[in-house]
């Protein structure tokens, strides 16, 4: 198991900047998951890490060595991609196999029957050991490019997208595995994805990647609710967070073009110099919510019923805004009604850099 | 959704306007592409089956005697025409593995990010285009004792490569090689670039040597097409006739197609040699369809 480092890492394509400055630290044992849209610079970094690609600038620092001359082989990580990427023609306990089987470093025969037999139990593969791999299912196929991962014991996993080639019944139960799999083995996880319900469910910590930066580390709660800029509050999350301009006046919070005003409890803590400067107020859905006597008057603009909750769409002026109430709560569309905020759940955001006043200081 | 097999003619064209339909048409590219397989074909393959029977001589005018199997006995019994099938296997391999090794190697060399790849590619692929009776007066000029290029590089003073009777067939060997290396390297080259290239990845990741990626990955994914490339090969290399003729006389190169060639039309044993012509098609289909039922085999695996 092991420690990686990311320090200052570039890397470019031709004229292409996939990545910039990026720093990342993955502790040892720590499932973290890597989550930005695609074409964020993921995978690259993932590749960067398995030796696949070097970097242009900056170094990968694996248990605190340099890894800059080692290749994909001398690293001992375990690369498990979206598409599968079985050897052909195969049968599963020869995939599981393959690994363990180059002369350099062949294992005795009995030790590779014990690990993939174990590898298979823990992945419940055991009945398709001899079945050809392309005679199996999707969720059969990664399951057995996972069984090859595990069976030799590398320092760290990477998993690129693993889960997306799914559908979603079956995502959501590797899903499970996959992160008792982790628990169960201890291992250092870098779990790439840009779907942020596989990362809020399974990462330890959570890296949100945004054109080839790092936006933000942190627990998924971190990142939930506190994100540091604009970006990753309405990238995480969903439906995302309510992002509304305004002004503190007054320890008040005033929408400027929307024209309506909130309570803002947090005006204690904002100084002076927030005061009258235009901001972002960011509001999770969830801690917006309908009462009779609420300040703010809005039109429901629409209703999306999912059973446990409904995620109304409410409109004031032009803008909507959305809100998470309970599913037993009563409204049709167009119907008039009055909503307020949590005002301790308010994020406030510099309107001009989008970042959050609680990371800038 | 109903789908037909035969496009409709479009009414506004001209042909509609002559009065030509869809089938009249389809009849007029059709038949005389028939008529000329029928002719120059399928009408000799049966008439020569028909005098295979027979002691026809196309030199006299004497009726042609049915003798039955005769021809076929005495040509089984030969042990001269038996020598020239050893010779022609002993050449079908030589070549076959040879254009496989050249051909696949070269194609391994050229499966890469290298500068001028296309052009380099299309350069190659010259040999196989120009015509065999030039390629064989051409390396008839290259092997020539005195003054050929090939001695000359190599040092080998008057070395007769084409009149030496242990050189002689692998002579002509190398230069069917020289020519249908090419083939086999542009079946080589798409079988290669359809290794998905993420499979490569994987297998240095798992830490898989070259040797071992080669011959785990590399090869049992193009094996269905150096297969195909194999099949075709052997059966041009069963048959060849015109470069072992052009370039050497020697008997230890005389090849199936040659002796078939002089019983024909310089003995002039016309039955005879249609009943030697019968037997080697009946090989080439034999070893072909060992092939094919290979080829089917490593493709299921």
């Amino acid at each position: 198991m092991a420690h990686i480092q990311l320090k200052n890492i570039s890397k470019t394509f031709g004229n292409h900047t996939a990545l910039t400055g990026l720093d990342l630290d993955i502790a040892d044992g720590e499932f973290f998951v890597l989550l930005g849209e695609t074409g964020a610079g993921k995978t690259t970094t993932l590749r960067l890490i398995a030796g696949l690609e070097k970097p242009s600038e900056g170094q990968v620092f694996i248990d605190g060595v340099d890894v800059a001359d080692w290749g994909a082989a001398e690293r001992d990580v375990a690369l498990v991609l979206q598409q599968y990427s079985l050897y052909p023609r195969y049968t599963v306990r020869e995939n599981l196999e393959f690994p363990l089987k180059p002369k350099i470093r062949r294992l005795p025969d009995a030790e590779i029957k014990d690990r993939v037999d174990r590898a298979a139990r823990t992945l419940r593969i055991e009945h398709l050991l001899d079945r050809k791999t392309d005679k199996l299912s999707g969720g059969e196929m990664q399951r057995v490019s996972i069984g090859r991962a595990i069976v030799r014991k590398p320092r760290v996993f990477l998993m690129d997208e693993p889960l997306s080639a799914l559908d979603a019944k079956l995502r959501e139960a590797l899903r499970t595995e996959l992160k008792n799999l982790q628990m169960q083995l201890g291992a250092t996880f870098l779990f790439v994805t840009h779907d942020q319900i596989e990362a809020m469910s399974m990462g330890d910590k959570v890296g949100v990647l945004n054109h080839g930066r790092i936006v933000q580390t942190g627990t998924p709660h971190e990142i939930y609710n506190n994100p540091r800029d604009t970006y990753v509050a309405s990238f995480v999350g969903s439906p995302p967070m309510n992002l509304i301009d305004g002004k503190l006046v007054n320890g008040r919070a005033v929408m400027a073009p929307l024209n309506f005003e909130l309570p803002f409890s947090g005006a204690a803590k904002a100084s002076a110099a927030t005061d009258g400067r235009p901001l972002v107020f960011g509001i999770r859905p969830e801690d917006v919510y309908l009462e009779s006597g609420a300040p703010v008057e809005a039109r429901v603009h629409d209703v999306e019923n999912h059973g446990v909750e409904k995620i109304l769409t409410l409109r004031v002026g032009d803008a909507t805004l959305r809100a998470t109430v309970p599913a037993r709560t009563d409204v049709a569309i167009e119907q008039a009604v009055r909503f307020a905020w949590n005002p301790d759940k308010v994020v406030l955001f510099d309107k001009g850099s989008g970042v959050s006043l609680r990371h800038a200081s | 959704m109903a789908t037909t097999m035969i496009t409709t003619l479009d009414r506004s064209s001209r042909a509609a306007a002559r009065g030509l339909s869809d089938i009249s048409i389809r009849n007029l590219f059709i038949i005389p592409t028939v008529l000329f397989l029928i002719v120059f074909n399928i009408f000799p393959l049966i008439y020569s089956l028909g005098y295979s029977f027979t002691d026809f001589r196309a030199s006299t005018n004497a009726p042609a005697n049915f003798v039955g199997l005769q021809n076929y006995r005495d040509l089984l019994n030969d042990p001269f025409v038996w020598n020239n099938f050893a010779i022609t296997a002993k050449y079908v391999i030589v070549s076959v593995a040879g254009q496989l090794f050249v051909g696949f190697g070269v194609a391994m060399l050229l499966n890469r990010d290298i500068p001028l790849k296309g052009l380099l590619t299309t350069l190659l692929l010259l040999p196989m285009m120009l015509s065999m009776a030039v390629v064989g007066l051409f390396w008839k000029l290259l092997y020539d004792p005195s003054w050929g290029v090939i001695n000359y590089f190599l040092g080998l003073g008057n070395f007769e490569w084409l009149a030496d009777p242990k050189m002689a067939l692998y002579a002509v060997a190398l230069t069917d090689i020289w020519m249908w290396s090419p083939f086999v390297m542009l079946l080589s080259l798409a079988g290669l670039s359809a290794v998905p290239k993420h499979l490569y990845e994987a297998a240095a990741i798992d830490r898989a040597g070259p040797f071992y990626t080669f011959f785990r990955i590399t090869l049992p994914l193009v094996a269905p097409i150096l297969m195909i490339a194999v099949i075709f090969r052997t059966m041009e290399a069963f048959k060849t006739f015109d470069l072992a003729y052009i370039l050497t006389s020697q008997p230890t190169a005389e090849l199936i197609s040659i002796r078939l060639y002089k019983m024909a039309f310089q003995e002039w044993q016309t039955g005879r040699s249609c009943a030697l012509a019968y037997i080697v098609l009946i090989m080439v289909l034999a070893i072909t369809n060992i092939y094919v039922k290979y080829l089917n085999k490593v493709k299921e695996r």
